[in-house]
This record gives structure tokens, sequence and C-alpha cells, in this order.
């Protein structure tokens, strides 16, 4: 038992905290030493993460594109990639190695890890393919889309919009429908199908009675 | 006794029947229908007042009636790559009342659904404190406890709808959701037993799952009323919502009250990890995006008439009914409007009214046969009122994803069949 407190819990391990505390922030904090090159990544890569993501990370099938995007933030079609949209390469290194791969999660050694972050990195046309990342040269780079994130802001551009007494009566002259959703009919259709089955059981159900 | 029902509720039935009482309930008055000769469900003995049913020992933990077997999740198949990282629907239309059964409780999750014996899983506290330590279910379990009712919204709600009508069925539109009572212990509690040092700004809590999902939350809201939760509606978590132990953050967006908590790490700056980054960001028209946007804004929307539940009864005496919810406090009003926002008329609240709960509105009407518009505007105890999406797309844009808590409107036709559309 110790001072204050409920006295409940157990002293943490410096080797339990160790085993779980494997988070990597923006500044470096929870960078293991190690080093991987470009080559050495995309081996891994297309043993490990192809089958998904393609060999160059431009994604197979619904599976999260990695690579490419750039430029695309402002159409109407935005591609959300590591080089496009991705602040921090913390984050990458931070989840591949916690996350990925999807369905083996944390089977990978962290000079593995560095490795495929290299490799994600030439991809994203951010470096050659001569280049190897290491815990020493981590904070040199910089991720092309880090400046375009800002706090929310919704108590400033928004709430001061959507306060006040609004029309009660009278609002508007007229209504039109201007989109529908039956028009796409991407709505799964078990329900409609159950209602049809429930309807023709009915409709013989009726026809029956009414034949007694 | 059968296993089968010889009787499904069909959602279409007696629409002709409904043609035929136009005439006379159209005049206003209350019409009742004659019968045409005596029911026969009245007139003859049915099995069931007959014969002997099941006994006390055939059901240990009940399940619904048979006849509800249609009331379910549902997924829709196209949205994810996988069903192990995705997400399923709460039967929105179904529902009344304002506690969501825990077995229709939508789920989402990252890496599916861990499977943790209680007496393996730990707790761990560690970072920026006094004294890093391990929890185990049982320490928990010794903690003072308290009992809340919140709502939990994934913050993708009614994210499919940003550019237009797409989804025909409020279950899909805003079913990613659920309102629970929660036992817990206070966040607050376990981070003073850890003792939390003068820098600590942050916390980051980590799921055991394989997905190990983390998020950073201001300390001063980890402080304020987070509550590390075993129970829901009285029994412990189900295994798809974090069994044996999940975050509670009331308000948030659903993807910070981690599934399966297993560490949280006290820290003087936030982590930046990949669902605050990659996702869970807001890209806004112009190409930047908002970080942080934790709290979930006042929203509502009307269950009943919707798609998945057009009138079937004709005109008449017809109840409109729905939710509304607000990160941000309670909810004192709706208002409701059947013609697309010409007359507004404000709800009524029935029920409990909690703190960052949902809340449960009906407005009984007399429908008198001809095509509706339908819409629900929710005002929250903090003055700010349900914009419509349009209001919310000349701010953001269509690509923002998250955080669609616009105004929806279903278009109920001569039939009473009711349609997921916009309107100018």
């Amino acid at each position: 038992s110790r001072e204050g407190g409920y006295g409940l819990g157990r002293t943490a391990l410096p080797e339990e905290i160790a085993a779980w505390d494997i988070d990597i922030r923006p500044d470096g904090t929870g960078l293991p030493v190690g080093l991987g090159d470009v080559y050495t990544g995309e081996e891994l890569f297309v043993d490990l993460c192809s089958a998904c993501h393609g060999d160059f990370g431009e994604a197979v099938g619904r599976w999260p594109q990695l690579a490419g995007g750039y430029g695309t933030l402002e159409s109407e079609d935005p591609v959300k990639t590591i080089g496009s949209y991705w602040p921090y390469l913390s984050t990458v290194w931070d989840y591949v190695h916690r996350a990925m791969p999807y369905g083996s999660a944390q089977s990978l050694t962290d000079d593995e890890v560095y490795a495929i972050v290299a490799y994600l990195m030439y991809v994203n046309d951010m470096v050659d393919d001569d280049f190897e990342l290491s815990n020493e040269n981590f904070l040199e780079i910089a991720m092309p889309n880090e400046d375009n994130f800002f706090m929310d802001d919704r108590a400033e551009t928004e709430y001061t919009l959507f306060t006040g007494e609004p029309c009660m009566e009278n609002c508007r002259e007229s209504v039109e429908i201007t989109a529908r959703a039956t028009i796409l009919n991407v709505t799964p259709e078990q329900e409609a199908a159950a209602a049809a089955e429930a309807a023709a059981a009915e409709a013989a159900a009726a026809a029956e009675e009414a034949a007694v | 006794m059968s296993d089968t029902p010889k009787f499904t509720p069909s959602r279409r039935q007696f629409l002709a029947g409904a043609a035929v009482a136009t005439g006379a309930a159209a005049t206003g008055k209350l019409v009742h229908a004659q019968a045409a000769g005596p029911d026969p469900l009245i007139t003859e003995l049915q099995p069931w007042q007959q014969y002997l049913g099941d006994g006390v020992d055939a059901r240990p933990y009940g399940m619904p009636s048979q006849y509800e077997a249609h009331v379910v999740r549902r997924n829709v198949s196209w949205l994810t790559a996988d069903s192990v990282s995705s997400v399923n629907f709460t039967p929105l239309h179904e529902l009344d009342g304002i506690i969501t059964p825990n077995g229709l409780c939508f789920e989402r999750h990252h890496a599916g659904i861990a499977e943790i014996p209680p007496g393996e899983h730990r707790l761990m506290i560690n970072g920026l404190v006094d004294n890093p330590l391990v929890f185990t279910m049982e320490d928990l379990m010794r903690f003072p406890r308290e009992n809340r009712v919140y709502f939990l919204e994934c913050a993708a709600n009614t994210g499919m709808e940003w550019r237009g009508a797409q989804l025909n069925g409020v279950q899909f539109t805003h079913g990613m959701i659920h309102n629970v009572v929660y036992t817990g212990v206070p966040l607050r509690l376990l981070l003073e037993e850890a003792g939390v040092r003068g820098n600590a700004a942050w916390i980051l809590p980590e799921g055991a799952d394989a997905s190990a999902m983390t998020r950073s939350i201001p300390l001063e809201k980890a402080m304020d009323d987070c509550l590390v939760a075993f129970k829901m509606n009285g029994e412990a978590l189900r295994p798809e919502q974090g069994y044996p132990v999940r975050l509670v953050v009331p308000g948030w967006e659903g993807n910070m009250w981690v599934k399966w908590l297993r560490r949280i790490e006290v820290g003087d700056q936030p982590w930046h990890h990949r669902e605050e980054t990659s996702k869970y960001t807001d890209l806004l028209e112009h190409g930047s995006a908002r970080r942080f946007t934790w709290e979930m804004d006042a929203k509502s929307v009307i269950t009943n008439p919707s798609p998945q539940a057009p009138i079937t009864h004709g005109p008449g005496p017809t109840v409109l009914t729905g939710v509304a919810w607000s990160g941000r406090g309670t909810i004192p009003r709706v208002d409701v409007t059947i013609d697309g926002g010409i007359t507004w008329h404000q709800a009524r609240m029935s029920g409990p009214s909690f703190d960052k709960s949902m809340h449960r509105f009906y407005y009984e009407f007399d429908w008198d046969g001809r095509p509706l518009l339908l819409q629900s505007r929710a005002h929250d105890s903090t003055g700010y009122v349900q914009p419509t999406k349009d209001q919310l797309r000349m701010v953001r844009g269509e690509n923002s994803i998250y955080h669609n808590n616009g105004i929806q409107t279903w278009a109920v036709n001569e039939n009473g069949e009711a349609e997921n559309v916009e309107i100018g």
C-alpha cells in the first residue's frame, strides 16, 4: 500500500512499461535507436504490405492508398495519403509499428519499421532511392502538408452563425426536392427484400383465408 | 410449438386498405374502421390460449420475441475494405425512448473484436506520474463508481450524406450512435492514484486490441467527466463495446472512447497519432484541415416515419418521433416541420433529459394523406441551433467527412412511403 489515494493497484515495473509504451511523438520522443534504407524497405513492403497497399502504395481495391495525391486536397475528390496529407513522419513510424501489417500487428523489428518508412517516403517522392532513415536524421524530415492543419475553430467560425431564435412561421415561399437517395440505390437491399417476402407471405395468407 | 413465425410484420401492409379510408379521414373527423364481420382472432381459440408455453428455465438469458428478428444491426458492405476494420448501424427506426439495448449498439472496430479474459486484462498508467501503476479488473472494482447516461456518436455518423442524399434509411444515415447507462470509475481517481505531475497536460489512452488504438485527450477533459467503464445498461460491457473495460469521453467523438483500455500515458504534449492526423481531421474547402474537433454538436433526426418505417395506417392520427442530442449539454427543445420548413412546430420532449445524452421527442398530428417533407431541428442548452446541411457546406465544403450534424429531410408520399431527400 502506498501513501495517499486508495492504495489500489501496484507499481508498474520498468520492463512492463517498456513492453507497452511504444508511442512516438513528432518531437521524436519514443523513437528507438535504429535505421533502414529504401531498398530494404522495398523488399519488406513487397513481401508484407503490397497485397493490400500495392507495390508503390497505390492501393489494391478498397485498401488505403499510401502514396500520391499531391495537389488534390482542394479538388472535388481529395486523395489523402502520407505524402499529400499526413502532417508528421512520427505518425507513420508509430502507426506501422503498432498496427501493421493488418492481422499481424507488432511483428516488425525497429529497423524494419525504419526501412518501411523510408520506402514510404520514397514512393511519396520525398527522398531518393539511396535514402536511409534513422533515429539520428528523423527530426530533419518535414512533411509537405504539416502547416495545413489548425485547431478546431468551430467556436469562432460556426457557433455565432448557428445560434439565435430561428424562423417558425412563413419561413419560405416554396420547397422543392433537389436530391433523392433512391436514385443512387446504394442502400443494402436485405430490408427491401425482407419486406417484399413478408408482403408476399401475407398476400398468400390472405388469399388462403379468403378461400376458406 | 413451431419455431417459425407464421406472420412477419410487413412494412407495406394495408396500403390498399388505407386508400379506402382516405375520403373519410380527409374530412378531419375520426372514423373508426367498421369491421366487416367478427374477427376470427377473437372468435376462434388461438394456440397460445390453449397450449403451454416455455417454462422459466428455457431462457436463462432472454432474447427478443421471434417477431422482432428484423431488429438488428446492419452493415453497408461497400463502405469499407473488409468487415473487421468497419462499422455497423443501430436500427434507430425500431427503437423508442432513449436507451439503446446492448445487443443493438452499433459497432466500430479497427482490428475486430478483441476477446479478453477479464482475469488477464491489465490497465497501466505511466508517463508524467509519480507512481506508474498497473491495475487488475479486481482493483478497478474497488474504486468509487458513478452511473451516467451518455450518447456515443461516431465522428463519421451521417458522413456519407455530405454530398447529397445517399443512403435510404435512418439506420444507415444516423445509426452510428448509441445511448446507454455506464457504470464506471471516474478517470480522475485513477490519475490521482498515480499522482499526475505539474507539467502534465495531455493523456494518451490505448486499446489492447490489434489496432492498439490511441488518441490524445487534454488532461482537463480527463479530470472532468471521463469514466473508465465496465458496465453498460447494468451488465458487463459487450465484447464488441470493449469488454472488460473502456474509456467514456462524454460528448466527444466516438473514436476517443478507447475500447479494451489497457494503458493511459500522461504527457505534456499531444501525440498526433494516426487517428488524429490521417483520420478524424476535417478537410475544408481550401485544402486545410481542422484537427482536434472533439465535441459532437447538437443534432437530431426523425426516426419514424422514415424510409425503413413508412406510414402504413393511412391518413388520420400519426405519431412522428425522433431523437436529439448534443455534446455540449442537454436538448431543451426540438422543432419539427412536416411541410419542408415553411411552418415549424415545437415537438414534445418526453423522458429524462441528461447532459450529453440522447433525448426523445414526439409530434402527433392528423395526416391528411398528402405528401410530407419532414425535418427536425435541435436546440441545445448553450443556445446552439442545429444547422441545415447547406449552412454547414457553406463553412466547410463537402469533403470534411466527419461531424455532419445537418438537418435531415424525409419525403413522405401519398402511400406513406418515405425517402431520404434534400430540399431547396
